[in-house]
């Protein structure tokens, strides 16, 4: 199992649900977000392209973050999901600066939080991430890549899609598609 | 010079005798218990339904508390047409309408300590009997028609319900003349009929779809975003016109960056091109249309090279974008937008627009647009109201005889008494919609509010109309009280309910309950037979086959279309609600009103040298005055930016992230100070911000002083003399750059 996720930036207004809902579903803090917008325009007037795109953790199969927890606490979970486990954090950072994409930040209680996929809380309760089924324009897949039936291996065989810093190695499980 | 006998107020300047007493909560046994009946035994897991109040689309949804009874989340009803499940940043935030802590807390009443205006605390039966004991004392002395209710939302139906009991039917709102009046007008004189709310627009089905100035994206109404989603993935070909890259821009086939105030010579040019080449559904026209010779000779010299001219978008465009339309029609939509009070001249723009459709035959078919119905659901039965010895289209007799709605802007201004009128509004009562912000030209807003004897604002938050009031009564939020049935109309008829999800927080209280409790004050218990809201519901939704219990658990029902298809038959025979009977190329009502019947090309007004254009807009994380302090949404955005092309920045030495005050065309200053965004995205001769901040009422503590509020640099506003639609895109503004001169504090 290895569950992934497919951003569509041909369908992605930036209007941020996603990050709301996570923010609702997770209890993150207001003032911090597990998920976030990127808007990268091109070009000068009138010849203009932007591409927006709902960022997050992406899971990386080959996490520096992973690798450089003292403790343990950052782990591999079901399917890939790379989770923080609040206990065992010492809140060092050391992941934080690991990351390429920026993706932790320190919870106000201690420890390092980030992205979970919503695994626990909803994914194996057969929901999808809360980001993905608010999103008004249903451009986020999200599926187990190992189905081929799964919404998000459907739409990668379909689609151009690209990753983001391919080239730090890190092997990242969240897709955008072009 | 004439002193203000209304000082403002900011709500936190309460008279020392009103300390003590805000502290306390004056708890109302009838509405607490009420609720509370309800809420009782609602644990963690278990759901409320609602319908989202934070914009006019209504979305019903469901709402979650944690482990600690606290309201936690909300989430889209997947039955509901309105959101199918999702809602919009805004509506996911809604829960911050809840928790926000700068909430209005208890009733205040306008009084004066040591001289100065203030704002005392007092207890709901202090505050409703000496709103009763004015409203009698008005309608004694003028008349109970000279009170006008300004509404935007669910409390409008309480308030309206009191107001025709009382005998006035001066109900208004700014959602008419201040935004899609135009659109309404210029459809209802062309097709009869008007496009309504959630919008017709039969988006998900559309292979073409033209936005002008309309941008669907960063306005989130939800059903129009989630079908233009639909029609992307489904390969449908998007045009966008905008003088600014809006989002919906770059997900479009073409963007045509217009030179603002033109549009209506690219509408001139598409129709000329349609025409000229056959692009038009010839047996649609023939069978239902009027006026089709009329329109021919009349848009024959406005080619795509004269077009050109004025809207400085390439003559083969305009040619290649009109192909497109008429090879998708009739699954064509010429997106009549929503605000669209620009110019002055809109609902005659919006009539071209409307006459695109028809050409098109995009008007009943698939993809077009389609025929909504509504649930029919009875109405608790009254007492017939009184008859008003005036209507409120009185105040503004002769004028804006097409409008089909109370032009907001009318009441306005006729409550200013003129010599050779006076229409005598005494009270205004102002529930869910901060005018200071809503109705442009701010200095007659207040003076008419001056010339008022009451002003009664029922609001969840101190905006800053509330600084106005004599009296400030707190209602409660959406999510911690019932309201009426939504019943908008769709495709297929649908009701959605709205149930408390918790008690009214602090000492506000629901508008139902307001209401009759001011209606028992004013001797009107017989227009409120009910004993509660439960009562009302429960008796209408018996009425169409369900129950409130049942609504409790679905939160949406739908029933089966009753009238009419969704769309028309082929070679159907229709007739149209016009005076004709057919759909109006030609517009007999316009020339009967002495409007140019087909539309014509006006030149506007355009920026002298080192102005530009104000344009304004909508992000996708706020919904105006009602969100600006929301603290979910305020964590997405907090204040909005000035978007300046690099040129212009250039030229005047701005830097992205610099603060700078704006000075409009009238020598009005913005009270703050606003970022410089340096974007490409915005044309070289406009600005852009997001309407709704810039908000100067110090206990509104995330929105105050962040960012400019637009609407105080809106004075010079062209009315539609159609439809009364007050044109806003019609001002200039230029930099002031030393942003701490004294020179440039605005002048009150
Ligand atoms: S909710 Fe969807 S459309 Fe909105 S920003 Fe997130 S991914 Fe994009
Ligand atoms: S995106 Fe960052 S936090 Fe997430 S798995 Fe990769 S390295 Fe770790
Ligand atoms: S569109 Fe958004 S704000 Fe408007 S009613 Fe729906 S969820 Fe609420």
């Amino acid at each position: 199992m290895r569950y992934a996720m497919a951003v569509d930036t041909k369908k992605c207004v930036g209007c941020s649900d996603c990050v709301v809902a996570c923010q609702t579903e997770n209890k993150v803090p207001i003032g911090y977000c597990r998920d976030w917008v990127v808007e990268v325009m091109d070009g000068t007037y009138p010849q203009l392209e932007i591409e927006i795109r709902s960022e997050r953790c992406n899971h990386c199969e080959n996490s520096p973050c992973v690798r450089c927890c003292p403790t343990g606490a950052s782990h591999y979970a079901d399917g890939g999901v790379v989770l923080v486990t609040p206990d065992e954090c010492i809140g060092c950072g050391a992941c934080i600066a690991s990351c390429p994409y920026d993706a932790r930040y320190p919870h106000p209680d201690g420890y390092v939080d980030k992205c979970t996929f919503c695994l626990d809380n909803r994914v194996k309760k057969g929901l999808d991430p809360a980001c993905v089924s608010v999103c008004p324009t249903k451009c986020m897949y999200f599926g187990d890549l190992d189905d081929p039936n799964s919404p998000v291996s459907k739409v990668l065989k379909k689609r151009k899609f690209k990753t983001l810093i391919p080239e730090a190695g890190t092997q990242p499980q969240l897709y955008f598609l072009i | 010079m004439k002193t203000n006998r209304r000082q403002f107020i900011k709500i936190g300047a309460l008279g020392t005798g009103g300390i003590a007493l805000a502290a306390t909560t004056h708890n109302w046994s009838f509405a607490a218990d009420l609720v509370k009946k309800y809420v009782a035994g609602d644990t963690a897991g278990q759901r409320t339904a609602t319908y989202c109040e934070v914009c006019f689309w209504q979305c019903a949804g469901w709402v979650y508390k944690d482990e600690d009874g606290e309201i936690q989340k909300i989430i889209g009803n997947e039955d509901d047409p309105h959101c199918n499940g999702r809602f919009c940043p805004r509506g996911t935030g809604g829960i911050g309408q809840y928790h926000d802590e700068d909430r209005l807390k208890t009733p205040l009443l306008r009084t004066k300590e040591n001289g100065k205006d203030v704002f005392k605390a007092v207890d709901w039966d202090e505050a409703l009997d000496f709103i009763a004991a004015k409203m009698k004392g008005i309608a004694e002395k003028h008349g109970p028609e000279c009170i006008a209710l300004f509404t935007h939302g669910s409390g409008g139906a309480h308030f309206g319900h009191l107001l025709k009991a009382f005998g006035s039917q001066s109900i208004t709102a700014p959602s008419f003349a201040q935004c899609r009046g135009p659109r309404e007008v210029g459809f209802l004189t062309t097709f009869g009929d008007i496009i309504y709310s959630p919008e017709r627009t039969d988006i998900r089905d559309s292979k073409c779809l033209v936005l002008i100035g309309s941008h669907i994206g960063e306005n989130m109404h939800n059903g129009q975003i989630q079908e233009m989603s639909d029609a992307i993935d489904k390969g449908a070909t998007i045009i966008t016109v905008d003088p600014r890259f809006s989002t919906a821009a770059s997900k479009s086939k073409f963007w045509l960056p217009i030179k603002p105030s033109t549009d209506m010579a690219l509408l001139l040019a598409w129709m000329n091109v349609l025409i000229e080449n056959g692009w038009y559904d010839k047996d649609y026209v023939e069978r239902y249309t009027y006026g089709f010779e009329e329109l021919k000779a009349h848009v024959q010299p406005f080619t795509p090279e004269w077009a050109y001219g004025i809207t400085t978008i390439d003559p083969n465009v305009i040619r290649k974008t009109a192909k497109e339309m008429f090879d998708a029609s009739p699954a064509v939509i010429i997106h009549p937008g929503r605000h669209v009070t620009w110019y002055g001249d809109d609902t005659q723009r919006l009539r071209a627009v409307a006459i695109l459709n028809a050409l098109l035959g995009s008007w009943g078919r698939r993809g077009g647009f389609y025929n909504p119905e509504k649930a029919n659901v009875p109405d608790f039965p009254v007492p017939e109201f009184p008859t008003p010895k005036r209507t409120p289209t009185e105040a503004y007799e002769g004028k804006y005889n097409l409008a089909n709605e109370v032009v907001s802007n009318g009441i306005c201004d006729a409550t200013i008494p003129t010599p050779d009128k006076n229409c005598s509004f005494k009270m205004w009562m102002v529930n869910g919609t901060n005018l200071m912000a809503a109705l442009p030209n701010q200095k007659q807003t207040i003076d008419a509010i001056n010339a008022l004897e009451l002003l009664v604002v029922v609001d969840t938050m101190p905006v800053e109309i509330t600084g106005y009031a004599d009296v400030v009564l707190p209602e409660c939020t959406y999510l911690e009280r019932y309201d009426m049935l939504r019943k908008s109309p769709h495709r297929e008829p649908n009701i959605a309910v709205r149930v408390p999800a918790a008690q009214p927080k602090y000492n506000s209280k629901p508008a139902d309950w307001i209401a009759k409790k001011l209606a028992e004050k004013l001797g009107l218990d017989a227009f409120f037979p009910w004993k509660d809201m439960e009562e009302l519901l429960d008796w209408q939704l018996k009425e169409i086959g369900s129950s409130l219990d049942e609504m409790k658990r679905i939160g949406v029902k739908k029933f089966p279309r009753t009238y009419d298809d969704l769309y028309f038959a082929p070679g159907e025979d229709v007739s149209f609600n016009t005076t004709t009977g057919k759909i109006e190329l030609y517009s007999t009502d316009m020339e009967a009103e002495g409007f140019d019947p087909l539309p014509v090309y006006t030149p506007h007004e355009e920026p002298a040298e080192g102005f530009y254009r104000l344009i304004y807009g909508r992000a996708p994380m706020h919904t105006f005055s009602r969100t600006a302090n929301n603290p979910n949404l305020t964590d997405l955005m907090d204040e909005n930016t000035l978007w300046v092309n690099p040129k212009v920045a250039k030229l005047w030495g701005l830097e992205a992230g610099q603060e700078v005050k704006l000075k409009n065309q009238d020598g009005i200053i913005s009270t703050f100070a606003i970022k410089v965004r340096i974007t490409e995205r915005i044309r070289w001769d406009s600005v852009y911000m997001v309407h709704g901040f810039g908000h100067n009422n110090k206990k509104l503590s995330r929105a105050h002083g962040r960012g400019i509020n637009d609407t105080e640099l809106i004075t010079n506003v062209k009315v539609d003399p159609v439809m009364g639609g007050t044109g806003m895109r019609s001002n200039f503004v230029t930099f002031i750059t030393d942003i701490y001169s004294t020179e440039n504090e605005k002048k009150s």
